[in-house]
């Protein structure tokens, strides 16, 4: 019996050992309001520990919104620009079905368990389902697009798609639905999860929401689907000699991309308690792709940083430079695209042996210096 | 004798534009043979390879595996059914690693393919028909090795391990030894013949180097200007004039 490191089966413990970091900083999440409350001591839904959950909810929306799009990208080499376009899609469907649809029904209908009223629970489930159905068909109408196209051709027309889909949600017809230009706001989403009177119960949300996208999408990424993706970007004609259909696998990509980044819009549908046409625009888009490159292309923890970094930036650029604080950015984005051209997680990863080497050197000879 | 036959096209013809590569080509593999097809540059070898493994569709013509009809076919279909090729430019998967390279190859035909939410680590037996096939195609010892990193040489041989990891019947081998020097060629002949003979398998191969094609086919076609112009054994061809005065004449007299 050979002895290649693929072959050994890693005991349970050890097969967590690359995600020790993320454990550390889960728990750090988990206890953020409650420390941030006990050195403020404003109350869990008051003042700066309010609005620090509140910053922190939105990064994990969008970091699990970026991570789809890593999915595509950087597992899949599919380079969409229409990914908000399932973004959206995820937050109009649940801002329509709950604006126009739950009222009515939670007003005339009550579903009890003995005395427990599970209404609500039960409308949540079905407009999340029908999320989740949207999602699907959008991807499923992406993937048709990249059957016969490639390259620039293929991303001109996930543009097409996606612009597309950002005029039919500013329609003015559709004004009495979907509030064109304005969007939907102040859409109805039960008490218990409501982020203004609620909110810790939304930050836990979305926290273990992030936290269970990622350990999914990681295994997704290993699986044996996973690793045909992966093989897809790298080589689509050797995969059709070996007996693969290139066609249906990136479908596949497309569609639980589609998915996660619908969740996520319905998620951030929530915390706003609105939908904007904002979140189906190219721009949309084109932050989940700044993400991903910040953080590292095809490494699932770089859209996580990606995001970070983006919330952060656009949380203290805007009260250091004031509205042009893009364009701060956008320098800052060159030079990081300049200088780690693998994004920060991927550049790392490639280096790690090289800088933990120089490290080592340093501290010798630092060492060495206090022994003289 | 037409269970005999493996692989057969019958007026085969493929025009890009004005220009046609393949001529209304008929051709018959028999199985367990090792076929081989040469001729001089730009003689249609290498798009008759892409119309039998289905890269190109045909102008015109049929091809026929096992009897049945396959002509409109995508590769990777063809693939599942068994028939397996090598690329004369080195098609692999740079970035992935030679272990990985095999296994995705193993693992094309097996009914794993859509099993999101398991590990493929997990898959215990396409690892091992990978590391089975690595020692075949000998690059033992180079599994962790991203296929990127690999000498040239190497490469070719990773070629040939992805295609067996397929399980093919018919192997379609398009000048296997291309860049590689002639001291490495032996090596790599003795691992397609391996792979041939003891695996009761049928071979197609384009090949320049006429002392390996005379040494190990055991019928030749000749092509040239996209037809066939002769079709025998190694003998034959050898002293067929006609072959001598379109293709062979300098090549084998040479060597002769």
């Amino acid at each position: 019996m050979s002895q290649t490191p693929l072959k050994t089966k890693k005991p349970f413990f050890l097969r967590f050992k690359d995600e020790r970091i993320l454990l550390i900083l889960f728990a750090l999440m988990l206890a953020f309001p409650f420390v941030m409350n006990l050195i403020t001591g404003s109350g869990l839904n008051d003042g700066i520990t309010k609005f620090w959950q509140g910053q922190l909810i939105i990064f994990f929306i969008m970091a699990v919104f970026a991570m789809s799009y890593d999915l595509l990208i950087g597992f899949g080499g599919i380079l969409s620009f229409g990914h908000a376009a399932s973004f959206g899609g995820g937050a109009y469907t649940f801002a329509l079905l709950m604006e126009h649809w739950a009222p009515n029904f939670i007003g005339k209908y009550r579903i009890l368990i003995g005395s427990l009223d599970i209404t609500e629970g039960i409308v949540l489930l079905i407009v999340f389902l029908a999320v989740v159905l949207v999602s699907i068909l959008i991807g499923l109408l992406f993937s048709a697009t990249s059957i016969r196209l490639k390259g620039a051709y293929f991303a001109m027309l996930t543009l097409a798609l996606g612009t597309a889909m950002f005029i039919l949600v500013k329609a003015t017809d559709f004004h009495e639905w979907t509030g064109a230009d304005e969007g939907l706001h102040g859409v109805y989403v039960p008490d218990w999860i409501n982020p203004t009177q609620n909110r810790l119960t939304i930050y836990l949300i979305s926290l273990v929401f992030l936290v269970v996208c990622y350990l999914v999408m990681k295994r997704m990424v290993n699986s044996p689907t996973g690793r045909v993706i992966i093989a897809n970007r790298e080589n689509e004609d050797r995969m059709r000699m070996i007996g693969y259909n290139p066609v249906l696998y990136r479908t596949i990509a497309f569609v639980s991309a589609s998915f996660f980044a619908g969740l996520a819009g319905a998620l951030y549908s929530i915390w706003n308690t609105s939908a904007t046409p904002t979140m189906v625009s190219a721009v949309t888009t084109v932050n989940a792709l700044i993400m991903t490159i910040l953080g590292g292309m095809g490494t699932l923890v770089g859209p996580i940083l990606g995001a970070a970094i983006m919330q952060t930036i656009s949380q203290f650029f805007y009260t250091w430079f004031g509205a042009r604080w893009p364009l701060v950015f956008g320098v800052l984005f060159i030079l990081i695209v300049m200088f780690l051209p693998y994004g920060i997680i991927g550049t790392w990863r490639m280096k790690r042996n090289d800088i933990k080497g120089g490290w080592q050197k340093l501290l010798r000879l630092l060492s060495k210096k206090e022994d003289l | 004798m037409t269970e005999d036959i493996l692989l057969e096209a019958r007026n085969l013809t493929k025009a890009f534009g004005g220009l046609v590569a393949v001529d209304d080509v008929s051709i018959k593999i028999r199985k367990k043979t090792m076929h081989a097809i040469i001729g001089p540059n730009g003689a249609g070898k290498t798009t008759l390879f892409n119309l039998l493994s289905g890269v190109l569709p045909p102008t015109k013509g049929e091809v026929y595996y096992k009897g049945e009809e396959i002509t409109k076919l995508p590769p990777y279909k063809r693939a599942h059914l068994g028939i397996g090729r090598t690329f004369q430019i080195t098609n692999i998967f740079p970035n992935l690693s030679v272990m990985e390279n095999v296994r995705l190859a193993a693992q094309a035909k097996g009914k794993d393919n859509f099993k999101l939410l398991r590990r493929a680590d997990d898959f215990q037996q396409y690892i091992d028909k990978a590391e089975e096939i690595i020692e075949v195609v000998s690059l033992k010892g180079k599994e962790l090795f991203l296929a990127r990193d690999l000498a040239h040489g190497e490469k070719r041989k990773l070629e040939l391990g992805i295609m067996l990891a397929c399980d093919p019947e018919l192997l379609l081998f398009d000048e296997p030894t291309a860049g590689m020097s002639s001291e490495q060629v032996p090596e790599l002949i003795d691992i397609i013949t391996n792979i041939v003979h003891n695996g009761d398998r049928t071979a197609i191969l384009v090949e320049h180097r006429m002392d390996m094609v005379m040494s190990i086919s055991d019928i030749i076609t000749v092509m040239n200007q996209g037809r066939i112009l002769a079709e025998g054994s190694p003998g034959e061809i050898a002293s067929n004039p006609q072959v001598q005065i379109a293709y062979l004449g300098d090549l084998y007299g040479e060597l002769a």
